[in-house]
């Protein structure tokens, strides 16, 4: 099975807050710095990613550079289905995508804004790409939505291409679904941070992966604090808390006991993803920071570059 | 303002927010609360974790409300003089239940389930949680058994969802739109006039026949019960603007999360619904004071070894980092909205999964004004 990066299109999955677009920038960018003509596309109109580089939201569902070699997009449903509409019915397309009653239509079917959305990844996964003047990606990262959506993501296609059977809509749900399904083309990530809920569910993920023949090729534990005291420290900082009069000290090792906890609780966590899911684990550090900015996304890049590294041609 | 006066003569509460921030855990708590100054009071959970599930008794999947036993709450000092109940949300099955309650037949209830489009929406489909959690809501507060209702929205990234998802799912159940595409003679031929003709053909170029025809069996099925799907939106809707209906927003300090509780703010005061306050989890308070960072170093110096000394300064450091930038954030937040609607609780050691570790949250959200600033001043003592 090829490296992570050799690969043509990777989906970062995880409950919401975990740093899904943090983590999926930041293996973007660790991707453009090895010469990969890379795009972090985020759905479902978050422009969280877009949010990060443009004060003003950035300009709207096109393809922005944000770093050497490294783009953005953030998928609309519809305007990916009106794209669609353009390219595969011509001017009945055309008339379609501007009936407001078929766009109300298509936007109200279920699942139909999720597979308009997935329509676009894959068509920006593509070499020949079918959006006028569209270059190819040798990298498509997907920022995807939360989980308990982000698994019906990836299913979607395959879910359209049995509920049509028959047609455009099913050849395109079926090409999807093959693509998706293709370990050398498509890659997953989970993102969990090391508390009790996104480890829940990233165990919960990988299981309804496995079950839809995916293979997860990376979990990310994100936020990881740092583990900053042994525990013989640990007696020596509560026998100083009762020894202190300053009330500046007593505060300042209190807070230290306290990140400790929660550091030990944090471990705690990890180690029952690495228990109960089988995948190469990485951890990203905690960023002590106003937010997260290009600075911090470089940091982080660095260490999710070296722990590739070190793991590539492990698996 | 504390949530005892946010929530008085209130018969709903909404805890709305983005992922990660704690929201069926604040949800709980105030339940809690609210059940400990007397109320009947049960709580609608989509997910909660493994070991707060247990904590409320909450091992069974029954889709109904149980009483939380008074046992499992007489842990701390609090005495609840109401009642807790708590249920956790099986989408499927509310939806299941909802067509079994509206379909004229139970014949026809078992054909609808087994239409592959119901299977689909009733599952896979993003907005079907959403939809679920507030049919569930209005068939509580109908049944009218409780005082108060506590919803914990699903667990999304971004809080609009909850208010979009099931705006759109109804208007697909309501059939509005794929009817008038489908009937010649209907409303929407009438207003396209030729023009539709091409258009369904275009229709069903793309989709492909089989989809039409499933949908339009699925339609069939429905027939008339449509109509409740329009009556039933209509009435949540009113439920959801009523004036004993409460929005709260939970969020952490940190930008995002801000932000989004923000445009959530706004985007509830554009449309009408009532918003009683936000809820601040994990934040970090200045510990500092007026006092230079150096004093730290030499305070701890007479009691620790230098090295680590210097580590647990770092510590304080870090923290601090994130004490100034959640004041930042707040500060932000409580000039877009009335400031006594903002109810902070700190970055706790732990997370919370049991009946103590809602006390503890307990505590910063029924707390009065007074009691509060204490509780803060605790902190820093």
């Amino acid at each position: 099975m090829p490296a992570l990066l050799d690969k043509r299109l990777v989906f970062v999955t995880g409950k919401g807050g975990v740093g899904k677009s943090t983590v999926a920038i930041a293996l973007g960018l660790v991707a453009a710095r090895r010469g990969l003509r890379t795009i972090v596309a985020e759905l479902a109109s978050q422009e969280r990613v877009q949010g990060l580089f443009f004060d003003d939201g950035g300009e709207q569902f096109r393809e922005l550079q944000i770093a050497p070699g490294l783009f953005t997009i953030s998928i609309d449903p519809q305007q990916a289905m009106e794209e669609y509409l353009r390219l595969k019915a011509g001017t009945i397309g055309q008339a379609l995508g501007s009936s407001r009653l078929f766009q109300a239509f298509a936007m109200a079917t279920p699942g139909m804004r999720e597979l308009l959305s997935i329509g676009k990844v894959w068509e920006l996964a593509q070499l020949n790409r079918r959006t006028r003047g569209g270059a190819p990606y040798d990298l498509v990262i997907v920022d995807a939505p939360a989980t308990g959506h982000g698994v019906g993501l990836l299913r979607t296609p395959r879910t359209f291409a049995d509920i049509a059977r028959v047609g455009p809509i099913a050849h395109q749900g079926q090409t999807i679904a093959d693509t998706i399904a293709d370990h050398e083309f498509t890659g997953v990530i989970a993102v969990a941070t090391p508390e009790e809920m996104p480890v829940n569910e990233t165990v919960v993920l990988a299981e309804e992966l496995a079950r839809d023949k995916l293979l997860l090729d990376l979990l990310v534990v994100n936020a990881l604090y740092p583990s900053r005291f042994e525990s013989d420290e640990i007696d020596q900082l509560n026998a100083a808390l009762t020894r202190t009069r300053s009330a500046l000290a007593r505060t300042a090792l209190r807070a230290a006991l306290s990140e400790h906890a929660r550091a030990a609780t944090q471990r705690e966590q990890r180690d029952r993803l690495r228990d109960h899911v089988d995948a190469r684990l990485v951890e990203l550090p905690y960023i002590f920071a106003d937010h997260v900015g290009l600075h911090e996304l470089e940091t982080l890049s660095d260490v999710l570059a070296a722990a590739l590294n070190v793991t590539e041609g492990v698996s | 303002m504390n949530v005892l006066e946010m929530l008085e003569a209130k018969r709903v509460c909404v805890c709305a927010g983005s992922g990660g921030v704690g929201k069926t855990t604040t949800s709980a708590a105030i339940a809690l609360g609210m059940a400990a100054a007397g109320a009947k009071v049960a709580v609608v959970t989509i997910d909660p974790a493994n070991r707060l599930a247990n904590a409320l008794g909450l091992e069974a999947l029954e889709n109904e409300p149980r009483r939380v036993e008074p046992a499992r709450l007489a842990t701390g000092d609090l005495e609840v003089k109401g009642e807790l109940w708590a249920m956790m949300l099986d989408p499927k099955r509310t939806f299941d239940e909802l067509i079994e309650r509206i379909a004229p037949d139970p014949g026809r209830a078992e054909e609808i389930k087994a239409n592959r489009v119901y299977r689909e929406l009733s599952t896979a489909v993003s907005g079907s949680q959403e939809l679920t959690a507030i049919a569930k809501l209005h068939e509580l507060d109908q049944e009218g058994h409780f005082d108060l209702l506590v919803l914990d929205t699903p667990p999304s990234r971004n809080a609009l969802e909850f208010l979009d998802a099931p705006g759109r799912l109804n208007a697909f159940l309501e059939g509005r739109a794929l009817k008038a595409f489908m009937r010649p003679t209907g409303v929407g031929m009438r207003v396209l006039g030729r023009g539709a003709l091409p258009l369904l053909s275009g229709l069903r170029r793309i989709t492909g026949i089989d989809l039409i025809s499933d949908l339009t069996v699925f339609f069939q099925l429905l027939g008339d019960m449509t109509k409740d799907f329009s009556q039933r939106a209509a009435q949540v809707e009113a439920l959801l603007r009523a004036p004993t209906t409460s929005f709260l927003l939970v969020t952490s300090a940190a930008r995002e999360p801000i932000d989004e509780a923000i445009w959530f703010a706004e985007r509830l005061h554009a449309d009408g619904l009532p918003f009683g306050g936000v809820v601040v989890n994990r934040v970090h308070h200045d510990l500092l004071g007026n006092r230079a960072p150096r004093e730290v170093r030499r305070a701890l110096a007479r009691v620790l070894p230098p090295e680590l000394a210097v580590r647990v300064t770092e510590n304080f450091r870090d923290y601090h980092v994130l004490a100034r930038r959640d004041d930042h954030n707040l500060t932000r937040l409580s000039s877009q909205l009335d400031e006594r609607r903002l109810l902070r609780v700190p970055q706790l050691d732990d997370d919370v999964h049991d009946v103590e570790g809602l006390l503890r949250i307990h505590r910063y959200l029924f707390a009065s004004e007074a009691e509060r600033e204490q509780l803060i001043d605790d902190l820093v003592a």
